[in-house]
């Protein structure tokens, strides 16, 4: 996941392939026909998930069925007909536009630190930087259920706030992952120059630092919003009584999907795909 | 980093300079670094710490209150009565991680030596997963897997397979899902390897009269090796405590341990057993961790992230 930010960035054309000279029929026809089957393969899903948003339903159940029954778009009109479904929506989308906020700021000073001093100065980075892994590459039901240990042994309540203590801590890794590769390019000498021209500290972050790692922290903040939105597994465990979007379809499975599932599925790809390319055509425009 | 001789030599400071601003200096990596390690002290190495105290006490299952009894018997018991459920997981999750591996490394290797100015593009398309809720994933699965269901249901209209042919609620179900969930967490980490390779290593391997088979085997592979094992980290470690594809996809069968602790914690509240389950989960990340950074060096591992 948090890749893409590391590879972002490096995306300058080298001289294309591994052969010598002209291009062999490996790479001119079986390598690329296979990368798009794969990419097909991993759209495939999506495409049935709109589908199945303008499926019709025959039986008196607002269920999808696993069959075609013709198309509708009853269930784009109807998107709010299920009041747990949307009270659920509405419940993740606060929780990740706060989480999104603290993990963000947080994340990116972190960034900030691991990307400009080095063990000399900033003794217990590696340490830091271990947790940091350890917190990406740990299976999320350790952390849920370690989290669901320490709430039941402090009494804490379940709802919005373990929620969402629960989502800054894995967000923090992330966006302190995606911050720090923005910023490896960074060019230091240029805050040396608004230092020699008279900038404090101050008016150095503002003016300097802030406006050119800014992308940076807008791609991190993405990322939290996107784990946050998305994250079923440590919500499980921390929620309680307050059911986010994930964990509410979870349940659902067990008595049926509604065709509204698919439609706020369908919503969240739609927006999250135009972020994604806006991103890419501002980061073009720049380049 | 920047300029590193003040701290040593304090003469060289400017006369301006007030000590507060130098002692700043010295602190900023600190206090940059506090709120998040303050947070994740207290929330992440906390509960972990919490969590192996709980596997050792002795829990109430129907009020869920535990006392620390040091009951270290708990891992034995666990995993002797689990043990079933712990080896259909390594069985699962290393069949998908298998799969992952193989399908992705030639897509990872097009990109990186191809892609030309459609590599972002390409990344964006590898990632698209990632833009439908992971649960809604999966239940579009157990839609196209489903008897009568896009893919068999016409299959099956055409006579292609048997009618009391099925996929869902099978093994096979479980390690597609977890195949295709986990697919761009291995595609990754490999393009990055692939990618970082030096064209010129490559270039002098041709001059020296490599064919482009020994050139594939005798550079590119080993090169790729960091990145093939962070994949196989990245893929196979949270594919092992997974346990939304089992419970859509697999059905009452195949449980895997993902299940039995989400089980423990939520329904029968024995909190001790899933503690020490997580505890056995936790160990082996800590360990595949642990064999990486000794194997390839402690720096490589955050390379791929």
């Amino acid at each position: 996941m948090s890749t893409v930010a590391t590879t972002a960035p490096r995306g300058e054309t080298r001289r294309a392939g591994p052969g010598k000279s002209h291009r062999s029929r490996w790479a001119r026809y079986l390598l690329p026909t296979y990368s798009w089957l794969v990419i097909a393969y991993l759209v495939f899903p999506i495409a049935v998930m709109i589908a199945y948003s303008f499926n019709k339903v025959t039986t008196g159940l607002a269920q999808v069925s696993f069959g075609w029954n013709g198309f509708t778009t009853q269930w784009y009109q109807q998107w709010n007909g299920i009041p747990q479904l949307t009270a659920a929506f509405w419940l993740s989308i606060r929780v990740a536009i706060v989480a999104t906020l603290l993990s963000t700021v947080v994340g990116t000073l972190l960034a900030l630190a691991l990307v400009r001093y080095r063990p000399p100065r900033f003794r217990g980075k590696t340490a830091i930087e271990q947790v940091m892994f350890l917190i990406i590459a740990v299976p999320e039901i350790v952390l849920g259920a370690s989290m669901l240990g320490l709430f039941v042994t402090l009494n804490l309540a379940r709802g919005f706030l373990t929620l969402l203590l629960a989502h800054v801590t894995f967000s923090i890794a992330f966006v302190a992952v995606t911050v720090r590769a923005r910023l490896a390019g960074f060019d230091l000498s240029l805050e040396e120059a608004a230092r020699d021209l008279g900038a404090n500290s101050w008016v150095t972050f503002r003016k300097i630092t802030l406006p050119l790692i800014w992308p940076g922290i807008m791609a991190g903040a993405l990322m939290a919003f996107a784990l946050s939105i998305d994250d079923f597994v440590t919500s499980n465990f921390v929620s309680g009584s307050a059911v986010p979007f994930p964990v509410w379809i979870y349940g659902a499975t067990r008595i049926g999907i509604p065709p509204q599932v698919f439609v706020f599925g369908t919503a969240l790809f739609t927006v999250g795909i135009l972020c994604a390319l806006a991103s890419v055509v501002i980061g073009r425009k720049k380049a | 980093m920047e300029q590193p001789v003040l701290a040593h030599h304090p003469g060289r400071v400017g006369s301006g300079r007030r000590p507060q601003v130098r002692l700043g200096k010295a602190l900023a990596p600190y206090l940059l670094s506090l709120p998040a390690g303050l947070w994740l002290l207290v929330l992440f190495l906390v509960p972990l710490i919490v969590m192996l105290s709980l596997s050792l006490q002795t829990c109430n299952f129907g009020t869920g209150a535990c006392v620390m009894t040091w009951h270290w018997a708990e891992f034995g018991q666990q995993l002797s009565l689990y043990r079933g459920q712990f080896l259909t997981s390594v069985y699962f999750a290393g069949a998908a991680t298998l799969i992952d591996l193989v399908v992705s490394f030639p897509i990872a290797y097009w990109i990186a030596f191809y892609g030309g100015r459609k590599k972002n593009f390409f990344l964006l398309m590898l990632l698209v997963p990632f833009f439908v809720s992971f649960v809604i994933r999966t239940v579009v699965w157990q839609f196209i897997l489903s008897d009568q269901g896009v893919v068999l249901g016409t299959l099956k209209n055409a006579h292609l397979l048997p009618q009391s042919f099925h996929v869902l609620a099978t093994g096979y179900a479980v390690v597609a899902g977890l195949a295709y969930n986990y697919l761009p967490f291995t595609a990754l980490p490999l393009y990055v390897a692939i990618e970082r390779i030096d064209r010129r290593v490559l270039d002098a391997a041709y001059d020296l009269y490599a064919t482009k088979r020994q050139a594939f085997t005798k550079v590119i592979l080993p090169l790729t090796v960091p990145g093939l094992f962070a994949a196989f980290l990245l893929t196979f470690i949270p594919a092992l405590g997974d346990y939304v594809n089992q419970t859509v996809l697999g059905g009452t069968s195949n449980t895997m341990i993902g299940t039995v602790i989400q089980n423990s914690f939520l329904v029968n509240l024995d909190y001790a057993g899933g503690s020490a389950l997580s505890a056995v989960l936790l160990a082996i990340s800590l360990l595949g961790i642990f064999a990486y950074s000794r194997l390839l060096g402690a720096r490589a591992i955050e390379e791929y992230l």
